[in-house]
């Protein structure tokens, strides 16, 4: 929401190293002037079902519309709740995933080259959260495929090839096993393939195994990518590796009202929290796409740049990038490069 | 736990099943190896080509009582018949013989250059349910439900070997690869089922890690993984099979075994390569490093270590290859500078 030309946004930093990334971008923000105003709820995955900041979270999402965001803890156990993370993109439909797979010049990695995005349906699939214990020591777990959302993230990543000029969409898949569950995605990709035929976009589909091998031995193969929401965390998990890792990689969930922006990876590095170790590149990134989500895209070329030029340059470089600065001093080089 | 007993001349029986496409000539490859090595095993060749009975296609009752009499097999690639009404031989064999996990190790090899050179996997797969049970329905148009099926019993039997497994290759820790924080109830069985058995091997150490997490770990930095043994339900397994492969150079060079309860199938995992077939280029590598497991399988590690250095020297030698692996020899020229490379 815009009150007297700012931007007010949900800041969720999210356990783990959330707090101190968070800190990063809200520096980095304040130092571009950028007309952003944060409303910040400090909730925690670390806790019961029905967690009453989580409810604040949600509500004040559903004001603002557009929330930063990092990763909510969800426990292994049993007994605990429910992922936060997808409850939110779930109960507020945010369908689309979006995550972009680039190499950053300066940022050591495996594979050159590499520029692809993988979009991801959100919201179905194997997070379906239906399981039960049809008799002891046997549980069955329900994926959930439907037309009507296959189509629609099929579309969005065919306007999105369209948009910004890829030439290529594959879906990822494994309908030779789930014939009739991925068997409906696919066709339903096909089918609206045959739309988009007229902009010259091809369409192709690979079997999930056969990519993920394809993945780590020729990934400048792939463009744009569709698939159900399983396959996507693994594909860009994968994908993030190909290029240097979860601290580089920007995210965005899109739905028909509001948006979340989170590092495409997803994950919550409780291993380095509270180290000053951690990359903020992700998040910061993921602030980026956000202001060209708002129309500020002078605030957002200029940081992008920074962080671009940062990298480059090596003036500074976090652990995971093969450096030794802080995520203060990564900080403060964006800064000194705006 | 092999279980095979030599036969009258001293050696064991061991079925081999050529398959279609390239598979005769990888086998005869393998066979003149094993000749050239000494190795004492007397191979019984089987055709599994599906017959009609009954108006069902099957599988020849011949192939079949050859496998269970010798619990033992080496597989080539098999063409997957098209059309309806065919069950994958591969799936039936599976049925059959209770081949409950799938074994894939994938190591780097020198000679073969990649963006990875520091790979060293071991990945068990269970290899009887999960995401593979078949249960899909159509609840209204447009609308699918798949069914994940995890047990206890399979779970448990799927990690048991995953530590024995552990045990038996010299590694000394186990790790669970899932994503049991969304699938709580059916990951978390199958996390539980290998806690559960962790307790038995007291000398291998147990961790577990997210999916999402091993996939970024592996990918960043293999060799994280090379002093565990993976362990993970059938998709995930399936998936991270073919990705560490990929780290590697891809299928030609990795080998794969299906552990049974009547019997353990070792089978190149590639295709038929029906483009090649019949031209003298095919690699035998895959099925030569499967056959390779099967003999420490088998409990004959000296002679799975003799072929196992010629292979490898001959491929980082780099003198005789074949086209996939960058070179011009013919499968005969390859097989035969291994040959060579034996008395060495
Ligand atoms: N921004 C970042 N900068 C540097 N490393 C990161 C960043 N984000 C994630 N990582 C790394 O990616 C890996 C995956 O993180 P993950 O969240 O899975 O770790 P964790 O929180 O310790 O484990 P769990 O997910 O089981 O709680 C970790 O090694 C983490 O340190
Ligand atoms: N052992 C091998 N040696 C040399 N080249 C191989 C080998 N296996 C596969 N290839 C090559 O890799 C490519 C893909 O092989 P693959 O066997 O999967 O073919 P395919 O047409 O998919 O057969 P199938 O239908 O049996 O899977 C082919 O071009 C083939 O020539
Ligand atoms: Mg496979
Ligand atoms: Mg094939």
């Amino acid at each position: 929401t815009k009150y007297g030309g700012k931007y007010t946004v949900t800041l969720i930093p999210g356990d783990g190293i959330g707090q101190e990334t968070a800190a990063a971008v809200k520096t980095i923000f304040r130092a571009a002037n950028v007309p952003v105003e944060w409303e910040q709820l400090d909730v925690t995955g670390y806790t019961q079902e029905g967690d009453l900041l989580f409810k604040q979270s949600v509500d004040s999402l559903v004001r603002n519309k557009v929330a930063l965001k990092g990763i909510l803890y969800t426990p292994i156990s049993k007994l605990g709740h429910q992922s936060f993370n997808v409850a939110m993109r779930k109960d507020l439909d945010i369908y689309a995933s979006l995550v972009i797979i680039k190499n950053l010049k300066g940022c050591p990695a495996r594979h050159k080259n590499v520029d692809f995005a993988i979009i991801r349906e959100n919201t179905e699939g194997e997070y379906s959260g239906l399981e039960h214990q049809s008799y002891p020591g046997v549980v069955e777990s329900v994926k959930i495929v439907t037309r009507t959302k296959t189509e629609r993230i099929a579309r969005f990543a065919f306007d999105f090839a369209l948009k910004f000029g890829r030439k290529k969409v594959t879906c990822v898949h494994k309908a030779n096993i789930m014939k009739l569950g991925d068997g409906l995605f696919l066709n339903t990709c096909r089918e609206v393939a045959k739309d988009y035929k007229s902009s010259g976009i091809e369409f192709d589909d690979m079997i999930v195994d056969n990519c993920s091998m394809q993945l780590v031995s020729k990934p400048q193969q792939f463009d744009v990518m569709v698939m159900p929401n399983l396959y996507g965390n693994i594909v860009s998990n994968v994908g993030a590796a190909l290029v240097g890792g979860a601290g580089i990689i920007p995210g965005a969930n899109i739905g028909r009202e509001y948006v979340i922006f989170e590092p495409g990876c997803r994950h919550v590095g409780k291993d380095i929290q509270g180290n000053n170790t951690a990359n903020p590149t992700a998040l910061i990134l993921s602030g980026v796409m956000m202001l060209q989500h708002l129309g500020l895209n002078d605030y957002a070329n200029r940081i992008s740049n920074a962080v671009y030029k940062t990298i480059e340059s090596g003036s500074a470089r976090t652990h995971d990038m093969g450096g030794a600065s802080t995520t203060t001093d990564f900080t403060l080089a964006v800064i000194s490069n705006l | 736990e092999f279980s095979g007993k030599k036969n009258d001349n001293g050696n064991y029986t061991v079925t081999l099943i050529p398959g279609d496409g390239i598979g005769p000539e990888i086998s005869d490859s393998v066979q003149r190896i094993y000749k050239a090595a000494g190795v004492p095993i007397d191979w019984e060749p089987v055709n599994v080509t599906p017959e009609l009975r009954n108006g069902r296609t099957v599988i020849p009752e011949e192939a079949l009582n050859s496998v269970k009499k010798n619990t033992i097999a080496l597989k080539g690639p098999l063409a997957t018949p098209i059309g309806k009404g065919h069950v994958s031989l591969n799936l039936t064999l599976r049925r059959i013989f209770n081949l409950f996990a799938n074994v894939r190790p994938c190591k780097s090899v020198v000679g073969y250059k990649t963006p990875y050179d520091d790979v060293n996997t071991v990945l068990i797969r269970e290899n009887t349910e999960g995401e593979y049970s078949g249960i899909e329905h159509t609840v209204v148009d447009g609308v699918v439900q798949s069914f994940k099926l995890i047990t206890r019993d399979a779970s448990e039997r799927c990690a048991r070997y995953a530590f024995t497994h552990a045990r038996d290759i010299g590694r000394n820790r186990v790790t669970a690869i899932h994503k049991a924080n969304i699938m709580k109830l059916s990951d978390g069985l199958f996390l539980e089922a290998c806690n559960d058995v962790a307790k038995d091997f007291p000398d291998i150490q147990f961790d577990d890690v997210l999916l999402d997490r091993a996939c970024l770990h592996i990918v960043q930095d293999p060799s994280r993984y090379s002093s565990t043994v993976m362990v993970m339900p059938n998709l995930y397994g399936d998936i991270l099979s073919d990705m560490c492969a990929g780290l590697i150079g891809g299928l030609g060079l990795t080998p794969s075994g299906n552990i049974g309860r009547d019997a353990s199938i070792f089978e190149a995992v590639h295709g038929t390569a029906p483009d090649i077939a019949g031209k003298d280029l095919a690699n035998p590598t895959a099925l030569l490093l499967s056959s390779i497991m099967m003999l420490r399988h088998m409990h004959l590690n000296p002679y799975a270590d003799s072929i196992e250095k010629a292979v490898l020297d001959t491929i980082a030698e780099g003198k005789v290859l074949t086209r996939d692996l960058g070179g011009k020899a013919s499968n005969t020229e390859f097989t035969n500078q291994i040959i060579n490379n034996l008395k060495n």
